[in-house]
């Protein structure tokens, strides 16, 4: 242990010297933090709406009002007729129009249910399905309402219930991705790439030559990336809770339990990575393109795993950080208990020990 | 034990190819022993054998007495090794590369102090202390590397192309370092491209091939092959190799 420390300080005084890493380190979890959250969002705000109002009475107004007040539309038209909907899309005018018919109230009163008419620019259908979740739920919010002193219950369809995120706030679901995504990168790509370096320049010859024990050189190697993204974590935790307002509902031990099975996993396959690797730019190579592009697109990061064609959702199953950004979703923004998260803790558990156990054996015969 | 490295019929092979190839020297305690081959001829192999990095496949060595199978720990206490692509961990300050080193050979920390500044004011770098390495020109390095190497008084030392790139000053600096060392009792076992060198060392070998085809010392080998330079007599022998160089 008296011979761990010098080599422990050492690993930490090459990161801390290097200020590319520093900077890859301290500075892009924040970025990417702000970047999920604000820019590259799928949350649309201030789109521009018309409204065809046919009904003309206290249900649609008040319907109305509530859509004029969120902060995703922007009232720019109200229509007369249908024939001037469609010149108003081809202007580029506004992105979703709302259409309330002559019966609406009338339906909606005496048989209790209505239909509300949503046309939206499915040029990027993912935006109109937004649009027309947005304008559904605000809709259903009104209804409640009126519900509340109304014996009989109405409804209007499409009947539309979001769960955990009523309002689709994007900002909940890619918390736990870009926690993924930095572990990744700073555990694993940055991990393979110092170990190799050292191979490179012919260091850790030296340090094999030495009475250094192998898994010594292992531990004090990934000492610092263990540590820096424990930090990384925690920084992306409060980021988001008290500068985005994201709920934290879960047990913060068995976040915090589950965020430190997956920096294994991370670190083995950086360590599994160095191993193979002779150089930086091969190292950058496996960690980077081989494995963190498809991390991204395909651990449910950005898009839904279940949309995917079968043969790529069996891949996605093999990304540990699908597992860990599961096992996140359900305890941050659902709160479940640990007990529902057990499947995913498993399968990040074996995926630690089975990859640990490789890169070690690999690792002792490579040098 | 007047021996500081016995070998007897050591060879490696690697799958079909044999890049050792039954080689048996001896080398004797505070000998300067120059150890000379073409690129690909098993030099570094050969060595790493000896280092304990590499298992031999066949045949035995003993290095300060112990066994390259099964005592490999106890020899990698008892040797420092330096090679040309080694200078030391640039990001590093030079005291922190000394302290660094001390360290993993289990130097106890209240000797490191003292013998840290004695190794700086020798090699009269005590300017130098806080300098990072890589701010240092490269012969100073190697010069540095090699302090590092034998701070901890090893038994053998393993120079791996000490000198490569260095200037002709800071070589000759160099083999003054290394004759003292040998006259403190430390066996040195050196490999070099430089041929002129060689005339430093008490005895030579060259290897051809994986083999051992000359082993004498520098003034025996000029009368055996009947030539006045060692450069001579490597070319000859290292003509007739059938390995490329890698």
């Amino acid at each position: 242990m008296k011979k761990l420390f010098p080599f422990i300080k050492k690993e930490f005084l090459h990161v801390l010297r290097d200020t590319w890493t520093m900077m890859i380190i301290l500075v892009l979890p924040v970025v990417m933090m702000l970047l999920f959250g604000y820019a590259v969002t799928n949350e649309i705000r201030d789109t521009n709406i018309g409204v065809l109002d046919l009904s003309k009475d206290n249900i649609s107004a008040s319907i109305i009002e509530r859509v004029q007040q969120s902060e995703y539309f922007t009232l720019k038209h109200n229509y007369n007729s249908y024939h001037e909907i469609e010149p108003s899309f081809r202007k580029s005018e506004v992105g979703l129009v709302v259409v309330f018919d002559e019966d609406f109230s009338n339906n909606l009163l005496h048989k209790g249910k209505a239909e509300l008419q949503i046309v939206a620019d499915a040029t990027d259908p993912n935006t109109a399905k937004t649009l027309v979740n947005y304008i559904s739920s605000i809709a259903a919010q009104s209804l409640m309402e009126l519900n509340k002193n109304n014996p009989k219950p109405m409804q209007i369809t499409p009947e539309l219930k979001l769960l955990y995120n009523p309002l689709m706030k994007s900002s909940y679901n890619f918390v736990p991705a870009v926690m993924g995504f930095i572990v990744i990168l700073i555990c694993t790509m940055m991990t393979s790439i110092t170990i190799v370096r050292e191979k490179e320049r012919g260091t850790i010859e030296m340090l094999l030559v030495s009475p250094t024990k192998p898994i010594m050189i292992i531990i004090s190697k990934l000492s610092p990336f263990f540590v820096v993204s424990i930090i990384n974590i925690i920084t992306i935790f409060l980021v988001s809770y008290f500068i985005m307002n994201v709920p934290v509902l879960g047990n913060i031990f068995v976040i915090g339990g589950v965020s430190l099975i997956f920096l294994l996993v991370a670190l083995s396959l950086g360590l599994l990575f160095s191993t193979i690797a002779h150089s930086q730019l091969e190292a950058l190579l496996y960690s980077g393109m081989i494995f963190l592009m498809p991390t991204t697109l395909l651990s449910g990061m950005l898009f839904p795993i279940e949309s995917m064609p079968l043969f790529l959702q069996a891949i996605a199953q093999a990304m540990p950080a699908k597992w860990f950004i599961d096992a996140m979703r359900k305890l941050m923004i659902m709160g479940v208990d640990a007990k529902y998260v057990l499947k995913e803790v498993l399968v990040l558990t074996f995926m630690a020990i089975t990859f640990m156990t490789i890169s070690l054996k690999l690792f002792k015969k490579r040098l | 034990m007047d021996k500081a490295i016995v070998v007897n019929n050591l060879t490696k092979r690697f799958g079909n190819f044999t890049a050792v190839d039954n080689i048996s020297f001896e080398v004797e305690k505070g000998e300067v022993f120059g150890f000379l081959g073409a690129n690909g001829a098993g030099k570094t192999t050969a060595m790493r054998m000896l280092c304990g990095l590499v298992k031999p496949t066949l045949g035995e060595a003993t290095v300060a007495g112990f066994d390259i199978r099964r005592q490999s720990e106890k020899i990698k206490k008892n040797i420092g090794y330096m090679s040309q692509k080694f200078a030391l961990y640039e990001d590093l300050k030079v005291w922190e590369n000394i302290k660094l080193f001390a360290g993993i050979y289990g130097i106890k920390r209240k000797e490191i102090i003292p013998k840290t500044n004695e190794l700086l004011a020798e090699l009269g770098f005590e300017s130098e202390r806080n300098t990072y390495v890589k701010e240092l020109p490269l012969g100073w390095r190697q010069k540095l590397a090699f302090s590092v190497a034998i701070f901890h008084e090893p038994k053998v030392l393993f120079l791996d192309e000490p000198t490569g790139g260095v200037d002709p000053i800071t070589r000759r600096q160099f083999w003054e370092m290394i004759a003292q060392t040998a006259e403190r009792g430390i066996t040195v076992f050196v490999t070099t491209h430089y041929m002129d060198e060689a005339e430093y060392c008490n005895r030579v070998s060259i290897m051809v091939d994986g083999k051992i085809e000359a082993l004498d010392t520098p003034r025996a080998l000029k009368e055996r092959f009947n030539s006045n330079s060692i450069d001579d007599i490597f070319y000859q022998l290292a003509r007739k190799a059938q390995r490329q160089a890698d």
